[in-house]
């Protein structure tokens, strides 16, 4: 089964260090995982996509991690009305000829093209990672040269924050 | 008041009531020594940062204090890291102070370089980098509060060496802000209703008790818990100390090497409270068949323990000095009689399964057995001494037959199994508890993985007793070889030149040999009364297995006993 985790944590060096490390000495299946800052300023944002067996394996995971100093608190957004984006960065190959249909791909994913050049264009693309996968997919006719990916974002509807939950 | 970051670090120690630290000096550290020499303040030179870590942690043990070494950069940290492993596993309280190299040249892969925090992230409860002297009050603070509240554990504090050459104008912080952490201290009451209710109905209870009483000096309520219920109780190798071996209800460890009963209890038991305990795989052997028909109850401090190994019907999670006192209470408003708790068909059973197979020795009477030593040191401090091991089989036959009465009178490396533990941790006991008899059951093999430590304990006339259960085998590895690779002993004799004697004497520890058996209690009994250090060597038979004995993989009715498989 797959969840999404939002973990607040202090701001503080080693923070990232010890939540990785934590992640490797418990075996934690994680699929992704993202931070940046938040609107304060001495709070980071973890998301993290974790695949575990089974309930319990998600109660170490959340039990784990709560007990690092530095993570303030923990919620589960899997079971929460919640939106979840990821961000990609594709380059693919693109020549004269294939140039349009790649055009249509694009518009038909609402994705955008960001860079272009004689033999390669940048496609940039946010949305759910089942949508990325895809577009991943139908791009690697033309040839993908390389894919950066962010990991998944979450965020819940509604106006209560996180810190509140 | 302005003072340097290395006075700081001592001002600091000060505020946290810490009496002595254990370490080992070096460059990045030598303005802390500095400090130390021209405040005086107490400290011991072990001969390894090993032996200082170890030491602290014996300190921790023994008095529920907080640790502290001190060691300088690269060498000297690394030198820890099997002493922070082994306090984290045991959930000791103990503060790491290193020394860093200077901040600019942190990185650069600089002389005597290691990233002690990267290293030390995995064993410790948490760890700090200090590079500016403004966070070190405030880390100081945080590290001691950590170390100590909640479920305790080891806390690396890596000081750069500019750290302590800066100079701060000093205030140290009155109470810490930590976000994200909250040590737990009561939970939820009406769960301990449950739990009432469920010993009630249950008719096979047993109570099974671990280090956390220990740690949380819970020893009289267990007492007072199975004084009213009459429920069987035993323990983990962690949680020896805490149940008075003369109260007839305790059946004494459970697991690998525990006693035929506890371990018949455990398969056979309705209702298994854990309390203070992690279900260890030493404990439990496949977790699936461990106590198969019972609801476990779990009472833990650490959240992230309970359904960890084995899944707890009713979790009663917060600190044992809330929970266990408020059970007794709640116990002793139902005014039920010991049979109304504990049916006394249960309670007949267990005792006879105590009858049946005690634990016992192969070896004929007339030879010097293990257990007859353990026994006879038993005896003459009455269960009122500092008893400290190494690891081995030793360790378990020490877990067997000493009579331990007291709680925190029983150290021993039980989740890392750290041979050469021993002689620094009872330095450590010994240090802090000057009158009080403490005494080292230590191997052939564990003995020389801190030997040098033996210096430390004459050069500060510590009146230790340190017991060699001299095999010639690292036998823990030769039984294993005996029952499970065919006797092919490979590498696991230590016969040679060795002479433990000589060795304790070179280092100004008197030393003593026992080699007949008819000598063994006038020489065990002249070594308690001699004033100094003194080491017995006391030379056993090698094939002697440490028994009962269940396999690994097998279930904790499927002993080894005695007289076969
Ligand atoms: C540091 C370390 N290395 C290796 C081991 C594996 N080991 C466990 S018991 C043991 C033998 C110990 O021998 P000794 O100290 O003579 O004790 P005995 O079993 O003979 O009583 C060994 C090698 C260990 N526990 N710790
Ligand atoms: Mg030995």
């Amino acid at each position: 089964m797959k969840y999404t985790l939002t973990v607040l944590v202090e701001n503080r060096p080693g923070v990232l260090t010890h939540i990785s490390g934590l992640i490797s000495r418990r075996a934690f299946n994680i699929e992704s995982i993202a931070a940046g800052p938040t609107e304060e300023t001495d709070t980071t944002r973890i998301t993290i996509g974790v695949e575990v067996e089974d309930e319990f394996e998600l109660e170490q995971v959340v039990n784990q991690l709560s007990k690092l100093i530095n993570v303030i608190k923990i919620v589960n957004l899997t079971y929460v009305d919640s939106i979840q984006r990821e961000l990609a960065l594709i380059k693919v190959r693109a020549n004269k000829a294939n140039r349009s249909d790649l055009v249509d791909i694009v518009e038909i994913f609402r994705a955008k093209i960001v860079d272009v050049n004689r033999e390669t264009l940048v496609v940039e693309l946010s949305g759910e990672e089942s949508k990325i996968d895809a577009l991943c997919e139908v791009l690697a006719d033309f040839g993908i040269i390389e894919i950066v990916r962010t990991g998944r974002i979450a965020v819940s509807r509604g106006p209560v924050p996180a810190k509140e939950m | 008041m302005r003072m340097l970051g290395a006075e700081v670090v001592i001002e600091c120690l000060k505020k946290e009531e810490v009496d002595i630290v254990f370490g080992y000096p070096g460059g990045a550290v030598l303005t802390l020594y500095d400090a130390l020499f021209k405040t005086k303040f107490p400290h011991i030179l072990t001969r390894h940062e090993q032996g200082a870590v170890h030491a602290a942690d014996g300190y921790a043990r023994a008095t529920g204090k907080t640790g502290v070494c001190f060691a300088t950069s690269g060498p000297g940290g690394t030198n820890l890291v099997t002493g922070i492993a082994t306090a984290y596993m045991d959930s000791i309280p103990l503060v790491a102070i290193t020394g860093q190299v200077g901040v600019s040249l942190i990185g650069k892969d600089s002389f005597q370089e290691a990233d002690i925090c990267g290293i030390t992230t995995p064993i410790t409860k948490h760890n700090y980098l200090v590079k500016k002297i403004q966070d070190l009050p405030r880390v100081m603070k945080e590290a001691f509060y950590i170390a100590r509240t909640g479920r305790p554990g080891p806390v690396v504090i890596d000081i750069s060496k500019d750290v302590f050459n800066d100079i701060l104008d000093f205030e140290y912080p009155n109470s810490v802000c930590l976000r994200g952490y909250r040590s737990t201290f009561s939970g939820d009451s009406a769960k301990i209703d449950s739990v009432v209710e469920a010993l009630e109905k249950a008719e096979k209870p047993v109570i099974f008790v671990g280090g956390g009483v220990n740690i949380s000096g819970m020893s009289e309520e267990i007492r007072k818990l199975i004084q009213m219920t009459g429920i069987p109780v035993m323990s983990s190798l962690m949680g020896l100390g805490c149940i008075p071996s003369d109260l007839p209800e305790q059946l004494g460890m459970v697991g690998m090497h525990g006693t035929y009963a506890a371990n018949m209890a455990t398969i056979d038991c309705d209702l298994l409270m854990g309390i203070g305990v992690r279900f260890d795989d030493r404990v439990t052997s496949l977790v699936k068949n461990f106590a198969p028909k019972a609801t476990i109850i779990h009472f833990d401090i650490d959240p992230a323990e309970v359904n960890k190994n084995v899944r707890a019907d009713l979790k009663i999670v917060g600190d044992l000095r809330w929970s266990l006192p408020l059970l007794c209470e709640k116990v002793a408003g139902r005014s039920l009689t010991k049979e109304q708790w504990a049916s006394l068909e249960w309670t007949d059973i267990v005792q006879e399964w105590k009858r049946e197979k005690p634990l016992s020795s192969s070896l004929p009477k007339g030879g010097i057995r293990p257990q007859d030593v353990i026994e006879k040191v038993s005896e003459l401090t009455q269960g009122d001494a500092i008893i400290v091991t190494d690891v081995g089989q030793h360790q378990m036959w020490t877990a067997q037959s000493y009579n331990f009465n007291k709680q925190r009178s029983f150290l021993t490396s039980g989740g890392l199994g750290t041979m050469g533990y021993g002689l620094p941790a009872a330095i450590g006991a010994q240090i802090t508890l000057p009158d009080k008899a403490v005494v080292l059951f230590t191997g052939d093999g564990s003995i020389m993985m801190n030997c040098q430590e033996l210096a430390t304990v004459a050069d500060n006339g510590l009146p230790l007793k340190i017991i060699v259960m001299n095999n010639q085998v690292l036998g823990m590895v030769n039984q294993w070889q005996r029952m499970f690779y065919g006797q092919r002993y490979s590498h696991s004799s230590t016969k040679g030149c060795t002479d433990f004697v000589k060795l304790a004497e070179a280092m100004g520890v008197a030393g003593l040999r026992v080699t007949k058996p008819e000598d063994l209690n006038m020489i065990l009994e002249k070594a308690l009364q001699m004033e100094g250090p003194v080491l017995v060597d006391v030379l056993l038979p090698e094939t002697e297995d440490v028994l009962p004995m269940v396999p690994p993989g097998g279930r904790l009715d499927q002993m080894v006993l005695r007289g076969g498989i």
